[in-house]
């Protein structure tokens, strides 16, 4: 991974402190992009430690991030014009909220870098400010019981760094709320159109080569012409859940992710219908239909992941009727389907 | 809250206001508006909006808040199902699952 981020090396208290650029060169943008598509998604990091934006000195704001490349990347921008500390923990590559919830980003891991890094110091004063879905993981009184420091929440969202140090770290109700809006969940299509990984050769393959059966055996013609329809079918229904939901989300009537989904599901059967892909027996329809639902309203349940804000025991009430539900109507499309294929 | 709100009353969120010391920190780290302070006390003012994500009880001084915090994410718990573990999107066993 390119570091040109790294310009400079400071000579502080503390030892040597790394000198971050507060650009995106354009190789920094090139990564965010792939890693926007789950390319080395998994393993997009920066080393953790401490860094400096600027010419910081004792006096300076101290920023506490993750180290996934992408959270480090979003606080040194929004950092810019500023001389500030910025303290990255070891979150294994993973971003600030999602680190917090699995306690990667968390009490122990801060008290142990504001030791290691001797920040007491540092800097003169006892103020750290960790970004507010930092809190899910960070215990404030803990962290000033064990090192002296206190935990000053910051904004949601980067951006919004400089209006809440302008103000002398008051955040307006704005910059304490976690939003939905539809650019955020554009962002995070290409991640779920890549959630099928291999099965998205695999299933359509499988489809392809049993559209060839029939009462006299196997026809390699008949493969080809009802094939290449089941093909255009499953993608449809893959794309009706994974990225036509997402986007309409607040759109779409129900509560239920796996409702929303059924919804957009059926909406696209129905145009598929209308143009013939769903073949011209009502039984094979009616598969179809089994399968596009199933298959668009679990990938719009697995969205309660990327949105902010379902809850545990709101998703278990879902799943508990709704993933059964998938899977025999899946099931029994699919049976449906096969015999269709006899008939 | 900006027109989404998911299922109502499965909040598993509670608040005991006799611990409350009326300190803020829960109105500060809630992400979705769920807490307000009255007559120098928190009470819950929006449940629904509640996604149990526990910023709130880890960081209430008095303890006077408990949830059943964890992951709103059908991958997490069908994962937790097949392993027969709590609900959990933690992937760091194996590399090449992909998660948030």
């Amino acid at each position: 991974m390119g570091k040109d981020f790294i310009i400079g090396k400071l000579n502080t208290a503390v030892g040597t402190v790394l000198q971050v650029s507060t650009l995106w060169s354009s190789n920094d943008l090139w990564s965010t992009i792939k890693v926007r598509w789950s390319i080395g998604r998994m393993d997009y990091k920066v080393k953790q430690g401490l860094y400096a934006v600027g010419n910081p000195d004792e006096n300076s704001n101290i920023f506490v991030s993750a180290n996934f490349k992408l959270s480090f990347d979003h606080l040194r921008r929004a950092l810019s014009g500023m001389n500030a500390w910025v303290l990255v923990l070891d979150t294994k590559g993973v971003n600030v909220w999602c680190a917090a919830g699995k306690g990667t980003f968390g009490t122990k891991e801060l008290v142990y870098r504001i030791k290691a890094h001797e920040l007491e110091k540092l800097v003169s004063h006892r103020k750290i400010i960790v970004p507010q879905l930092g809190a899910t993981g960070v215990s404030a009184h803990e962290v000033k019981n064990k090192t002296g420091f206190n935990v000053i929440y910051g904004p949601v969202r980067a951006n919004d760094i400089q209006a809440f140090v302008d103000s002398g770290f008051k955040a307006t109700p704005e910059m304490r709320k976690v939003t939905f809006p539809l650019v955020e969940r554009l962002k995070l299509i290409p991640v779920e159109i890549t959630y099928g990984k291999y099965y998205l050769l695999f299933v359509p393959a499988l489809f392809f080569i049993l559209s060839g059966l029939n009462i006299h055996g196997y026809s390699v013609d008949l493969a080809w012409i009802n094939g290449g329809r089941s093909i255009i079918n499953l993608f449809s229904a893959y794309f009706a859940g994974c990225a036509l939901t997402p986007i309409l989300l607040s759109w779409i009537p129900f509560k239920r992710f796996s409702l929303k989904g059924l919804f957009i599901g059926w909406i696209i059967g129905f145009i598929l219908m209308y143009f013939h892909y769903l073949g011209n027996n009502i039984f094979e329809i009616i598969s179809w239909f089994l399968m596009i639902g199933s298959i668009s309203s679990f990938l719009a349940m697995n969205f309660t992941g990327s949105s902010t804000f379902t809850s545990l025991s709101g998703v278990q009430k879902e799943m508990k009727l709704s993933l059964p539900v998938q899977i025999i109507s899946a099931s029994v499309g699919l049976i449906g389907w096969i015999i269709t294929r006899f008939l | 809250m900006n027109g989404f709100t998911y299922l109502k009353n499965v909040a598993t969120l509670e608040l005991d206001q006799q611990k409350c010391s009326g300190c803020k920190m829960c109105t500060v780290v809630c992400p979705h508006e769920v807490f307000v302070i009255k007559d120098k006390k928190a009470i819950i003012q929006n449940k629904d909006f509640c996604m149990e994500c526990g910023a709130c009880e880890k960081n209430c001084p008095e303890g006077a808040i408990s949830v059943r915090s964890g992951v709103g994410c059908a991958a997490g718990i069908i994962n937790g199902l097949l392993r027969g573990t709590e609900p959990s999107c933690d992937c760091s066993s194996s590399k090449k699952s992909n998660c948030c």
